[in-house]
């Protein structure tokens, strides 16, 4: 009983009619190529801007400092991890060999040491070539008046490279807030899956918990919570999770009440079909047009929760490349305005991306959609 | 009557198309639709479903999703008027004042958020009546018309507080509230339970003696264009094939398909009865009681008698048909035997007790006990394509078996409800209703269940289509020996299937006996007034 002529095709005709809904939706088409190519990028940003170079050649020995930390005893110093920026140890591996340099040679905490003014220091494009290399000992004909040396949008109060912390800053606002709408969705859609199927006292009792928990003040917890423990990513994480997955409980439940007395549900029960893989296979997919409509937007409220965390200083701990403080510098240095500006642009472009997105991605799970 | 159909006719379409746009092109609903509709007189639209014949109705008052949709030709002339040309101001007048609709599902058709006062109201502010006293008085008086009892009462009542049948009135009452000249009715009975379906029927006769307007009757029931309508028009495919007056076509239908229509009431003989068959399903006394519950503790005041006492016993390769009105607790029994909502009182399939059993215990029996469910378009998931659907209950019953042994028995089961097994990739919206029920019957089927229980299997599909369902049933029946118990509120589908019959009204069984004896003579009046309704629609004096 073979026939493989009648293969089922890879994406259903649903699906297939979605995906050109999504096309159709210009903007939200273009958007999305866009995000990806900034996200791609964001994902490279250790190779774009680094403080080590990509590729070493030393004493005829390829060294790849940007994936593996070199002692300094490898090129004769003494530190346990090489600062390639270092004018000794650059002569040492430039005399017995080369080494490439990423585009941006300043990682998101390399502070510059030879900026041309004191830190913030200007945009490289409004200063003068004589003046953007007037730290440097040989001035414009100094080795490391090269492009990858300037500070393309300037630097932050501490020196540090704001292209670099801009890149590093995307990267990890949406790691952050994809990580959040992630395992927030899972969460939420299991919850108002058991909510949904099953009803009665179950619904009732976590309907009313809910209330109760989204009462609780957040900012103030957070707060709390940080005077008690250091906030790294996964601790700030994971209190943001706390609060954030009942944000799809909601519909969730109400699609699997729906839907929990359809006749096809019915029908699987009577087949004896079990609970779990009757919410698995046959109300999940109903449930998920509205996750996956509500996704970008919950994406985006995780990014900007983080942002305005960052921003108040409650966010991630110093250190961490993040738009929010970004933002804040542009806030207590406001007669440096390419702190403030790059951060709002950062920021602006980022989340108008993901609306956009997230209004194709609705056109396309909309049913009664037509298009000309 | 007497002035020449073109010039003189009330309603007159002329060669009238209809198109919808979809993605890639166009798709043609109704083309060269020719007809006219003289005052005072009732003319029928039949045709199955697709055919066009709602399409056709909704153009005359302009009310299709436009622009989607569009007239490539045609006119519509109302009163010589043509009203595809009418600007929508002006068609905006005649909407709901000259022409009215009556549409099918009363529930949906009434605000559920107003009083009925208050909806008779505004249609009738609307078209020029003022003063909320007139507005009243008129309310009222048609409500009267239209047979509403104690209507001063129920001018209050929202819909969800009125019957099905009261509902539909109070939407004609909204119809005539106006002296409409030409009053649509689509389907306005098919929502209806068959002893109600003859009370407006009725009425709609009555009215239009009163009154004199015209109906332009929507409907897929030869029953009723014969007792109801003067003229009819035969639709299949979006084209007219038969016109004329309704006792010329009746008695001598000219065009195949007009045959093909009449003769497509279920036909055949149940299997004979065999009173030393095994008893496959014995259920005694049962009983479906949902409490109520009242007052600050929610303390149980009293039940909803959904089932109330019921006892059956079903054999090997013999039908029991279930029949009652919408309501009745016919499905809520049906479902009670599958175990999928909890009953009190014993239940045996194949001498063992099921009552009691939890889910996981009931498990292993459930592939003797099968359903298949009214509605074809809702009973099949959406997402999973026919093999996955029918596949389904192997993969839980016989978990051991390969994914080819697997895939052998889907087609096996498809090829034997009489679909073409090369189509088992594709998804449920490829197949027409009646090729969908026959999915679901086969995922009933691939189990080799001793025990299906259908409910309502024929009801949403069209008359011929019914017929042929019922003979894929039986046949089945037969060759394994299947024991059904048939859930119906259609006495012609009933007849040709079961051989024991219980009628059933508000949770209790009024009577039972053999199919035939039933049928011969009806003892209580219920089961009289459920015959009348499907067998001979003029005499319905309805006991009430």
């Amino acid at each position: 009983m073979a026939l493989p002529a009648a293969r089922r095709p890879w994406l259903s005709p649903v699906n297939r009619r979605r995906w050109q809904n999504f096309k159709a939706n210009r903007r939200g088409w273009w958007s999305f190529w866009l995000f990806l190519f900034l996200f791609v990028a964001t994902l490279l940003s250790n190779v774009i801007a680094n403080d080590r170079p990509l590729i070493v050649s030393y004493k005829g020995e390829l060294l790849f400092p940007v994936l593996v930390d070199y002692p300094e005893e490898k090129f004769g110093g003494f530190l346990a991890i090489t600062n390639y920026r270092d004018p000794y140890n650059r002569d040492e591996i430039e005399s017995n060999g080369w080494m490439i340099w990423p585009p941006i040679r300043y990682s998101f905490d390399t502070p510059n040491t030879e900026a041309p003014t004191p830190a913030p220091s200007p945009p490289a494009f409004l200063l003068t070539p004589a003046e953007r290399c007037a730290t440097y000992a040989d001035g414009v004909n100094d080795r490391d008046c090269v492009f990858g040396n300037m500070n393309w949008l300037g630097t932050d109060d501490q020196g540090r490279d704001v292209v670099a912390r801009a890149l590093y800053g995307f990267r990890i606002s949406v790691l952050f807030g994809l990580t959040l709408a992630i395992v927030s969705s899972l969460v939420g859609i299991a919850i108002g899956a058991v909510q949904g199927y099953y009803g009665g006292l179950t619904d009732l009792l976590m309907q009313r918990f809910i209330e109760i928990w989204n009462a609780v003040p957040t900012l103030y917890l957070l707060i709390i919570v940080s005077s008690v423990i250091a906030p790294s990513f996964l601790v700030l994480l994971f209190i943001l999770l706390a609060f954030s997955w009942t944000h799809l409980v909601g519909v969730v439940r109400a699609e699997f009440l729906r839907a929990r007395n359809f006749e096809f549900v019915r029908a699987a029960r009577a087949l004896g079909v079990g609970n779990l893989t009757i919410m698995r296979r046959h109300l999940l997919p109903n449930a998920m047009v509205a996750t996956l409509t509500f996704l970008p937007f919950i994406l985006n409220g995780s990014i900007t929760t983080l942002t305005s965390l960052d921003y108040l200083g409650f966010g991630l701990p110093a250190g961490y490349p993040s738009l929010g403080e970004l933002l804040r510098q542009g806030k207590t240095n406001v007669f440096a305005p390419w702190l403030g500006i790059t951060g709002f642009s950062v920021v602006a472009v980022m989340l108008s991306l993901l609306i956009f997105i997230g209004e194709a991605v609705r056109d396309a799970f909309d049913p009664r959609k037509t298009f000309r | 009557m007497t002035e020449t159909a073109s010039g003189g006719a009330l309603l007159s379409v002329r060669n009238l198309s209809v198109a919808f746009r979809q993605e890639g092109g166009e798709t043609l609903a109704a083309s060269g639709v020719s007809f006219d509709l003289e005052k005072g007189r009732t003319l029928a639209v039949v045709g199955e479903s697709g055919s066009g014949k709602s399409v056709t109705a909704l153009s005359v008052v302009r009310l299709l999703p436009y622009p989607a949709a569009r007239h490539p030709s045609g006119e519509i002339l109302f009163k010589g008027r043509d009203l595809l040309k009418a600007s929508e101001a002006e068609i905006r007048t005649i909407r709901g004042a000259e022409i009215t609709m009556v549409f099918q599902e009363p529930m949906t058709s009434l605000n559920p958020l107003h009083s009925i006062e208050r909806q008779i109201g505004e249609i009738l502010k609307l078209h020029g009546t003022s003063g909320e006293a007139a507005v009243h008085r008129r309310v009222v008086e048609l409500l009267t018309e239209v047979g509403i009892p104690d209507p001063e009462s129920r001018l209050s009542a929202y819909p969800h507080q009125l019957s099905g049948g009261q509902r539909q009135r109070v939407m004609i009452a909204m119809a005539l509230a106006n002296a409409p000249d030409l009053l649509i009715a689509d389907e306005p009975t098919t929502a209806l339970d068959v002893t109600v379906q003859a009370q407006i029927l009725t009425l709609l006769k009555t009215l239009q003696a009163r009154h004199g307007m015209a109906i332009l009757f929507i409907t897929h029931d030869l029953g009723i264009v014969e007792r109801f309508a003067d003229d009819v028009v035969v639709m299949t495919k979006g084209e007219v094939v038969e016109a004329g007056s309704t006792a010329e076509v009746f008695a001598a239908p000219k065009h195949a398909y007009t045959r093909h229509l009449m003769a497509a009431a279920p036909k055949g003989e149940p299997p004979a009865a065999d009173a030393d068959a095994p008893v496959v399903v014995e259920a005694d006394d049962l009983r479906i009681w949902f409490p109520i519950k009242a007052g600050f503790l929610r303390r149980t005041v009293g039940h909803i008698k959904a089932v109330d006492g019921v006892s059956l016993r079903l054999r090997a390769g013999q039908t029991l048909g279930v029949v009652g009105e919408s309501g009745s607790g016919k499905t809520t029994l049906g479902l009670a035997l599958l175990r999928l909502i909890s009953s009190q009182g014993p239940i045996a399939v194949l001498g063992r007790r099921i009552d009691g059993l939890d889910s996981g215990a009931m498990r292993p029996l459930r592939r003797d006990v099968q359903a298949v469910f009214q509605d074809p378009y809702g009973s099949l998931s959406p997402r999973m394509t026919v093999a996955e659907i029918v596949g389904e209950g192997l993969a839980v019953h016989e978990p051991g078996l390969t994914t080819d042994a697997r895939d052998a028995r889907v087609v096996e089961a498809l090829a034997e409800v009489g679909l073409d097994p090369e189509t088992r990739h594709r998804y449920p919206h490829e197949f027409s209703g009646g090729q969908r029920q026959r999915v679901a019957i086969a995922r009933a089927m691939v189990l080799k269940p001793k025990f299906v229980m259908l409910d309502e299997p024929t009801s949403a599909l069209d008359m011929s289509v019914q017929a042929q369902v019922v003979d894929l049933l039986r046949d089945l029946q037969a060759r394994h020996g299947l024991a059904y118990l048939f859930i119906s509120h259609d006495l012609k589908v009933v007849r040709a299937l079961a051989n024991d019959v219980i009628v059933m009204k508000a949770g209790k069984v009024v009577e039972a006996g053999s199919a035939d004896e039933v049928f011969a003579a009806p003892k209580e009046p219920y089961t009289r007034a459920l015959m009348a309704a499907a067998f001979r629609l003029e005499s319905i004096s309805v006991a009430d």
